[in-house]
């Protein structure tokens, strides 16, 4: 499980569950993500997840969990 | 703060993992269903999920709803007896695009001009996944598949003009890609009552994918993305160019009287309950 | 109408259908088809009285999936048909028992295949009824002969299928439903009439396909807290898939085991005539009527006749047929039908008694004198 976390936003992938489809990885507008010679997602860029949560709806496969943190 | 209820008192998680393809956008599909009865907050036990025969038919096996799982073609059938059978029950059919279309084009027309309350969620993705990639009704004219090696020889359906003319309640298309709106469309027809139609076009890259659309999965997607266009785009397009892209948005939205309402003003016996004894 | 009480004059399809209202039946789906529309008519003018619904679905697979539907959601349900339509109930009746569906299926046989002798008497759907849906399973199938046993077997039909979760067919044929008789109509109160059992457990507890100690799994409706799974998968005690090896073989065993342990509260058949016999007819439904015409009639030439009326078809009174072939000299099967019953008479014939076929094929009411011929060369 990778768990990357920026100040507000935590994204969890589940490795097992992933099927390496690279819908997440293609259609993240700020592209958050780059593939591993696998094709299993990398969180690469956090910093720049505008928390749409657009991958985690787009995951066929329910891999993906964006949360949001409250830090306050 | 009110907690808003979550997909998963829907989704049957210790299921997973799925059993679809990568890149099947089933899945996709399942969230957007289970993501929309949280938004409207129906208790589960008062959904019954009605899944027809083939890939996108498996659906049931991940709802924790009432579900039903019957024959190939068939799911608004039984899911007439069940609506009739408990009519506060909201009863959502889940069918692929030959299971609606081709053999249970039948029921499909029937339930539309009936205006049976019951919500159709079709996944069209072109094919007949499940037994291997055959044409369906909706493969679009000349594509490739197992049973059409150089293309098929038949012209598609237009499943949401079909439905409108047949005399749907509430029409409406999106994608696996426009997820989004996908759900909203999802949850307007589940509230509306009457026979409600929404159609996504779905991905199926193992079988319709590998034949037509050079690329992987995420071509597979790019596909469906880019077929998709809003109406006002559409009507822009000259007539070569509409034919190879499908219009989205909520496409009917009218308010005829549904098949229980009716036939109660009718039989004034008929009480509100079913469960009344006349003399 | 109000309901007709009392001795009355009625056609059997009117009777088959007030049987299935006094039975509780608040659900009818069908398609029209000749020589069972007038169930359909009846239900359709009197169920909204009842709060029961009437719908004309677009064929007969819908009309079967419909009352399946109808009774997971907790209405006892019907369907009439004839040949043609029970053909196109077929996979869905297989869905019902599979997923252990109370409901009932009316079958007033016509001559076939396809059009035939549209809408001539037969009773050729014998093995079809048994059969007819693909896959291994069990069936319980009543066949009547008279417009009372029309109106009392309805009643029966649907306490079996509510007392084992399963579909009940009631074969019948053109002869007995629409022939017209004098029927007495005993005072719905007064009717012993069986209910599917309803969970014992709390909702969070429930197993849909957990079987009681009798094997029928109590039965949730969808709507109810406790979750109802029903699926035409092969699925283990919690009504979901499962494809491990042995569910299967389980699911299959005890839907067979929950029936053909309790053939005692089944199996009904019925004796005509004298207890011992140079021949004995085994015959069921309108035949059957011609044969205990013979019964006398055999007696004018000497020849000493009873009757063996299958009122159970299936499962098939394998011990009664047998204990009767034991005690007789011959046997004549009496059917409309190029001959199904008699080779499950053979079946069970351990004793080698001569067993003789008369076969009406005519569409109509199979002639006395074929039967006689039979009986004739039965004591030659
Ligand atoms: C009566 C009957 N005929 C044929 C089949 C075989 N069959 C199973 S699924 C299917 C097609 C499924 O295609 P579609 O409805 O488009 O759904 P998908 O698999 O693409 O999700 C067929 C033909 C069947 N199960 N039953
Ligand atoms: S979308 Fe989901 S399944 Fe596809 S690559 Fe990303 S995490 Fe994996
Ligand atoms: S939430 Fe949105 S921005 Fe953040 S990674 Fe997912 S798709 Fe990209
Ligand atoms: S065959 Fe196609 S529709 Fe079926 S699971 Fe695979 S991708 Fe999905």
């Amino acid at each position: 499980m990778t768990k990357t976390e920026n100040k507000d936003v935590v994204i969890h992938i589940d490795e097992t569950l992933c099927k390496r489809c690279g819908f997440c990885i293609e259609f993240c507008n700020t592209k958050v993500y780059e593939a591993d010679q696998d094709g299993l997602p990398l969180i690469k860029n956090l910093d720049q997840c505008t928390n749409c949560r657009l991958c985690e709806l787009r995951c066929p496969d329910f891999a993906i969990k964006v949360e949001v943190v409250n830090n306050e | 703060m009110a907690v808003k209820l979550s997909y998963r008192e829907y989704f049957k998680e210790e299921a997973l993992p799925l059993m679809w393809c990568a890149g099947c956008g089933n899945g996709i599909l399942l969230r957007a269903i289970t993501d929309a009865l949280a938004d409207l907050e129906i208790p589960p036990h008062q959904v019954v999920v009605s899944t027809g025969i083939g890939c996108w038919g498996k659906a049931d096996d991940y709802m924790k709803t009432h579900g039903f799982h019957g024959s190939h073609g068939r799911a608004l059938a039984f899911g007439t007896g069940i609506k009739l059978g408990n009519p506060d029950l909201h009863v959502i059919a889940l069918m692929g695009d030959g299971d609606a279309l081709a053999i249970g084009g039948n029921h499909f027309i029937h339930a539309a001009r009936r205006n049976i309350d019951i919500t159709a969620i079709i996944s069209n993705n072109f094919t007949y996944g499940m037994t291997g990639g055959q044409y369906s009704p909706t493969t679009p004219l000349s594509y490739k598949t197992t049973t059409s090696p150089i293309g098929v020889a038949e012209p598609a359906f237009d499943v949401c003009s079909l439905s409108e003319e047949c005399g749907a309640n509430y029409v409406a298309r999106s994608t696996v890609y426009h997820v989004t709106q996908l759900k909203r469309f999802i949850a307007a027809a589940i509230q509306k009552k009457g026979f409600n139609v929404v159609e996504a076009i779905n991905t199926c890259p193992t079988h319709f994918g590998r034949r037509n659309i050079p690329g992987d999965t995420v071509e597979m997607m790019n596909y469906v993305k880019e077929i998709s266009i809003s109406k006002s785009r559409y009507e822009k397009l000259d007539e070569e160019e509409k034919a190879k892209h499908l219009v989205t948005g909520e496409l009917v939205n009218r308010d005829r009287p549904d098949f229980l309402s009716v036939y109660r003003e009718i039989n004034p016996a008929a009480s509100e309950t079913g469960r009344g004894e006349g003399k | 109408m109000s309901r007709p009480e009392g001795i009355q004059l009625m056609e059997g399809n009117h009777a088959c259908a007030w049987g299935a209202i006094d039975a509780g039946a608040r659900f009818y789906a069908g398609y029209p088809i000749t020589p069972s529309s007038e169930i359909a008519e009846v239900c359709a003018r009197e169920l909204p009285a009842y709060g029961g619904t009437y719908i004309q679905m677009e064929d007969e697979i819908g009309s079967m999936a419909a009352i399946v539907g109808a009774s997971l959601s907790g209405k006892k349900s019907f369907t009439a048909t004839s040949g043609p339509g029970f053909s196109l109930m077929q996979e869905n009746l297989g869905v019902g028992i599979y997923q252990e569906v109370p409901c009932v299926v009316v079958n007033i046989q016509r001559v076939g295949p396809a059009t035939g002798l549209a809408t001539q008497p037969a009773q050729a759907d014998v093995m079809q009824a048994r059969w007819g849906t693909h896959g291994d399973h069990p069936i319980i199938v009543l066949c009547p002969a008279t417009v009372q046993e029309m109106y009392d077997f309805t009643i029966r039909a649907f306490n079996l299928a509510e007392r084992f979760r399963t579909p009940v067919i009631l074969l019948s044929d053109q002869v007995v439903g629409q022939t017209y008789e004098n029927i007495s109509l005993p005072d719905p109160a007064s009717l012993k009439l069986v209910t599917r059992k309803k969970p014992g457990v709390p909702p969070e507890e429930y197993l849909p396909y957990q079987p009681d100690e009798n094997l029928v799994p109590p039965m949730a409706a969808y709507g109810d807290r406790h979750i109802l799974h029903a699926s035409s998968t092969c699925h283990c005690e919690t009504g979901y898939s499962n494809f491990k090896y042995g569910t299967n073989r389980q699911l299959l065993t005890r839907l067979k085991d929950k029936i053909y342990n309790y053939l005692d509260e089944i199996i009904e058949v019925e004796h005509f005539g004298p207890e011992d016999a140079d021949v004995t007819l085994v015959s069921f439904g309108s035949a059957s009527r011609v044969c205990k015409y013979l019964v006398g009639e055999a007696e004018k030439e000497g020849i000493r006749v009873n009757l063996l009326r299958l009122i159970t078809m299936w499962p098939f009174p394998d011990q009664e047929v047998q204990k009767a072939l034991a005690n007789t000299g011959a046997c004549v099967v009496a059917e409309m039908n190029q001959g199904q019953v008699i080779n499950e008479v053979n079946r069970v014939n351990t004793t080698n008694t001569p067993v003789h076929l008369a076969s009406g094929i005519d569409g109509e009411l199979i002639r006395p004198e074929i039967i006689m011929t039979s009986i004739r060369e039965a004591v030659k």
